[in-house]
């Protein structure tokens, strides 16, 4: 392989790697929009907490990284159930706006919370994964990248047998599809939502975990939650599929246009390009690639 | 087997929906509830079904008992487990899911997994043309596939009275005619009661063997089917049978109005 076209799929592979955290993401987010409605603003902070508290498990506790990571999962699980129970259903019945601001209320006091217990210092994650790289035809990868582009497989392959074949799987796909008649087939509404609210806030811990390996902990991981938003929108807003490939392709798309531009403007393309796909999306196919188009007749 | 006891439901805290209904459905009996538009009689089915909270209503005053158990207190997905299931008005079939999966959801109540899956096969049996288009996305089908699909949702969870709102909206005659053949068979072999909310009285009347007649929130007359089908009232208003010689002219508006003050 010549060199350019070897640079073209180096970017291109190690885009994947940042697609698949951007995927899991926006994956938070969606299954709890498209079951309940809510864009769930505190999302960036469930990532957040999530890795310190896999920081906390493998540096204080000195776990091993595998069970740092489960008990990170079932912590981040159980935080969805309870900010459903406490902090959502109150909010059942009142006006999406308020909603909303709950959650944006719920993030400042996560964030403010992560503070107070883990300080305000950048830490660096222990990483478990070997520095070596690893070549294989040419590219070069990092075994946390492959890690995560495994991991994220098996999540959205675990998801997808879930939802296909699960009662309570299918359970939630009904929910989202039709709330009313989904009560009337005795599904319990309540336990649904809890079971969304954890599910996606587990699909954020992993997110989570993996960028405390790649990046610095501190209250700014939050943050990754906005560079998820193009993704969302990018693959619709109500699509579980659109939400991964949405991620993917921000990824992909942001680490050529950060490889190719750099070299001529100097530097920061990469945290841009998010955002102007966003912008055209908005302006060209505002209920992106796969959500419903949707027409209101006045 | 089902027993409403006056009755009492307020929309937004304002409306008053229900003014004290009273209706009974005997076990495995066929009942039903006639009325013209906003008479009351789907609220009566929510009232009963438990999903009242979502739409802002509340039941003020009466009760609601199911096998001697007062279920008005109770949440939509409880009242489910102890066998009432509501087929909603409208077809709401589950779009985004194909024909197996909407079915399967009905059974989401039910512990014997292995069980519905062969009840499935029950339910093909019942309408055959649900079995040839069993991985199609429900919203592909034809409106008279839809009603099977959401009767056959109903039924699979083994429901001890399945509660219909207007099954024959917008379908042809024939397919009416063969979804009321369907339900007959399922009352009789599953010994399934059926709560049937219709508009069109001459089919709910040949189908049920009791009929409530409701107008504004209120029910004005029940009785056997057969004697509902000879009152003279339910006759003109309901039916559309008149005698020949007095046929209906804008002059009478005003004998129609007087006629109709009783029920009202």
């Amino acid at each position: 392989m010549d060199g350019g076209l070897l640079f073209f799929f180096q970017l291109l592979v190690s885009g994947v790697a940042v697609g698949c955290l951007y995927a899991l993401v926006a994956l938070g987010f969606v299954l709890i929009l498209k079951a309940t409605d809510i864009l769930n603003f505190a999302q960036g902070e469930v990532i957040m907490i999530s890795a310190f508290i896999c920081y906390f498990l493998v540096t204080t506790l000195h776990l091993p990284f595998l069970v740092a990571v489960l008990i990170t999962c079932a912590a981040a699980g159980l935080m969805g159930i309870l900010t459903e129970r406490l902090v959502l259903r109150p909010m059942l019945g009142e006006p999406v706006f308020a909603v909303v601001m709950v959650t944006i209320g719920l993030s400042i006091f996560l964030r403010s919370m992560t503070g107070i217990l883990f300080g305000h210092n950048n830490l660096v994650f222990p990483s478990p994964f070997p520095k070596e790289t690893v070549k294989m035809g040419g590219i070069i990868l990092s075994q946390t990248q492959i890690w995560i582009m495994i991991s994220t497989l098996a999540l959205i392959i675990a998801f997808f047998l879930f939802f296909k074949y699960s009662r309570m799987g299918l359970a939630m796909r009904g929910t989202a599809d039709d709330q009313n008649v989904a009560q009337l087939m005795g599904i319990s509404v309540k336990r649904v939502f809890a079971m969304i609210w954890a599910v996606s806030f587990v699909s954020a811990a992993v997110a989570g975990i993996f960028l405390a390996n790649v990046m610095v902990i501190n209250l700014g991981l939050s943050f990754v939650a906005v560079s998820a938003f193009p993704a969302i929108i990018l693959g619709g807003l109500e699509s579980i599929p659109g939400a991964i490939i949405g991620g993917l392709a921000i990824g992909i798309i942001e680490n050529l246009a950060g490889g190719y531009l750099d070299q001529i403007i100097g530097g920061g393309v990469k945290d841009v390009t998010p955002f102007v796909v966003l912008f055209l999306i908005l302006m060209v196919r505002p209920y992106g690639l796969f959500g419903k188009k949707e027409i209101e007749r006045v | 087997m089902l027993k409403v006891n006056n009755i009492e439901v307020v929309y937004n805290d304002v409306i008053l929906v229900l003014k004290g209904i009273s209706l009974e459905v005997p076990e495995g009996g066929v009942v039903a509830l006639l009325g013209a538009n906003g008479a009351g009689k789907t609220t009566t089915l929510k009232a009963i079904s438990g999903i009242l909270d979502s739409e802002n209503g509340d039941l003020e005053d009466g009760e609601i008992e199911f096998m001697d158990e007062p279920i008005h207190r109770m949440d939509p997905d409880r009242i489910v487990r102890l066998g009432i299931t509501m087929v909603p008005e409208g077809r709401r079939v589950f779009e985004d899911l194909n024909v197996v999966e909407n079915i399967m959801i009905g059974g989401h109540v039910r512990r014997d997994r292995a069980q519905v899956r062969k009840d499935l096969d029950m339910i093909f049996d019942y309408f055959p043309v649900l079995a040839d288009r069993k991985g199609q996305l429900a919203i592909f089908l034809s409106g008279g596939e839809q009603q099977m699909l959401v009767i056959g949702r109903a039924l699979i969870s083994k429901p001890r009275l399945m509660m219909l709102d207007e099954p024959s909206l917008g379908l042809a005659p024939l397919l009416v005619r063969e979804i009321f053949g369907m339900l007959k068979r399922i009352n009789s072999e599953q010994n399934t009661g059926i709560l049937l909310v219709e508009q069109n009285a001459r089919i709910a009347l040949n189908f049920a063997r009791y009929g409530y007649i409701m107008e504004n929130g209120k029910i004005m007359l029940d009785g056997p089917r057969e004697l509902l089908m000879e009152n003279e009232d339910v006759k003109e208003f309901y039916l559309g049978v008149t005698d020949e010689d007095k046929k209906k002219s804008y002059a009478n508006v005003k004998h129609y109005k007087r006629r109709k003050r009783w029920l009202s």
